[in-house]
């Protein structure tokens, strides 16, 4: 499976986020998205999540997908972890409860083989969360907070991974947890999207840098 | 479907936990039927007169309270955008989180409107018709409610541009709800008019997911 971006133009607002970009990501690859605020890495992340319809060019899956070759973009989200600025967390439910769900909401064909209960274990131990299972989620730091949304990562299996500054209010700890599951991921031959400010040890890696927005003609 | 059953449970599990929500519902409802016979005076044929148009419309209004946060609380930590990457399709994540709303705030309101008809000297005959009409007429506002979450999701005050956008919509619950419990056009026309709320509101749990999805769609670019 590769993704693959064509020509992708964005427009926010009326302005031209990002000018025809184009790339091929292959399986147990990761891409780097570098630039200054602003530079639209966010906004290619949503539309690569296909949240953002672009203003010309295409985002699609090719080749051996599960789900079939079509190739559209709603497809991209159907085997993607998104994890944004926010974390998706709700604060009434415990830490557990919040992965719970997402590891049924989530779940695909290729995690049939593990209960709920299994995945949210593992996730929990992975993400050093263990000890703050059963604490509603609103009296988490923002650390854990993060890591809590990061965890979603781990309780289904998904093939691309899109994370949006992963490593945001994490301690050196966790964001070296954090780089050793995305290349465990690589390795199993999955794909990541990065957009990060911070130099993350991730490999093998493909970049893209996003230069300063000019305002439109 | 276990993904469609989690996103339900999860959500009547938070508007247990939340509470605010049914509890200012409820508490809304009773109070605009409180007030009314203090306003209009201990005429007690009039009250029992005007009381099934008065319960369904305190009704709509207090339902109008919650509908508001049907989907914004999950816009605003971010729980929409990972929902749509699902493999669920967006239409039925909104009919979820609408059911869910009928489930947590339409069945109480309805099952609260005997009591409070209690207040407004209501025949004690209609009792049966006006709790069934409520339990049909529920599900269309809460899905109408939802097209009007959707679309208000960004907009500074939805919960005030909801009621101008939905209130219209549900006239023709209102009408037919009325229609049945008023016994206005007859035996026969009771039942007509019976059948044509479940009629609205089956198309409405069909019609208003689409629409809302759509909605939701645009307001995430």
């Amino acid at each position: 499976m590769q993704l693959v971006a064509e020509n992708l133009t964005l427009e926010r607002g009326g302005r031209t986020i990002a000018n025809a970009i184009s790339f091929t990501l292959g399986r147990g690859t990761a891409l780097m998205l570098t630039g200054p605020n602003g530079s639209g890495k966010s906004t290619l992340l949503r539309a690569l999540a296909g949240y953002l319809r672009p203003a010309s060019g295409s985002v699609r899956l090719s080749g051996g997908s599960a789900a079939g070759a079509d190739g559209e973009s709603g497809e991209v989200a159907e085997v993607c972890h998104f994890v944004g600025h926010l974390d998706g967390i709700k604060t009434h439910l415990t830490a557990a409860e919040n992965l719970g769900f997402w590891a049924t909401y989530l779940a695909g064909p290729e995690d049939a083989g593990k209960s709920v209960a299994e995945r949210v274990e593992v996730a929990l131990e992975q993400f050093a969360l263990e000890p703050l299972a059963d604490i509603p989620a609103g009296y988490l730091s923002a650390g854990q907070k993060r890591r809590l949304a990061l965890a979603r990562l781990a309780v289904a299996r998904r093939t691309l991974w899109i994370l949006d500054e992963p490593t945001v209010s994490l301690d050196t700890a966790s964001a070296r947890v954090l780089t050793d599951a995305i290349n465990a991921h690589l390795k199993s031959g999955g794909m990541a999207v990065i957009a990060t400010h911070l130099p993350m040890d991730v490999a093998p890696v493909q970049a893209i840098q996003l230069g300063r927005v000019e305002v439109a003609a | 479907m276990s993904a469609f059953l989690a996103l339900l449970k999860r959500d009547l599990k938070l508007a247990v936990r939340q509470g605010g929500a049914l509890g200012t519902a409820l508490g809304f409802y009773m109070m605009v039927v409180t007030l009314l016979p203090l306003g209009l005076g201990a005429d007690l044929n009039l009250l029992s007169r005007i009381a099934p148009g008065v319960l369904w419309i305190a009704l709509l209004l207090a339902a109008l309270l919650s509908l508001g946060r049907v989907f914004s609380s999950d816009y605003e930590d971010g729980s929409l955008d990972v929902l749509a990457t699902g493999a669920m399709p967006m239409e039925l994540v909104v009919t979820a989180k609408a059911l869910a709303h009928w489930i947590s705030t339409g069945i109480p309101l309805a099952l609260m409107a005997p009591i409070l008809g209690l207040l407004l000297n209501l025949e004690i005959g209609a009792y049966p018709l006006l709790l069934a009409t409520m339990l049909v007429g529920t599900p269309a506002i809460s899905f109408i409610g939802a097209v009007g979450a959707a679309l208000t999701l960004r907009a500074y005050r939805g919960g005030l541009l909801i009621a101008l956008l939905v209130l219209p919509l549900y006239v023709p619950t209102l009408i037919f709800g009325m229609a049945a419990i008023n016994g206005l056009l007859g035996a026969s026309g009771t039942e007509s008019a019976f059948l044509i709320l479940a009629a609205i509101s089956l198309a409405s749990v069909v019609l208003c997911p689409l629409a809302a999805a759509a909605a939701l769609r645009l307001q995430m670019q």
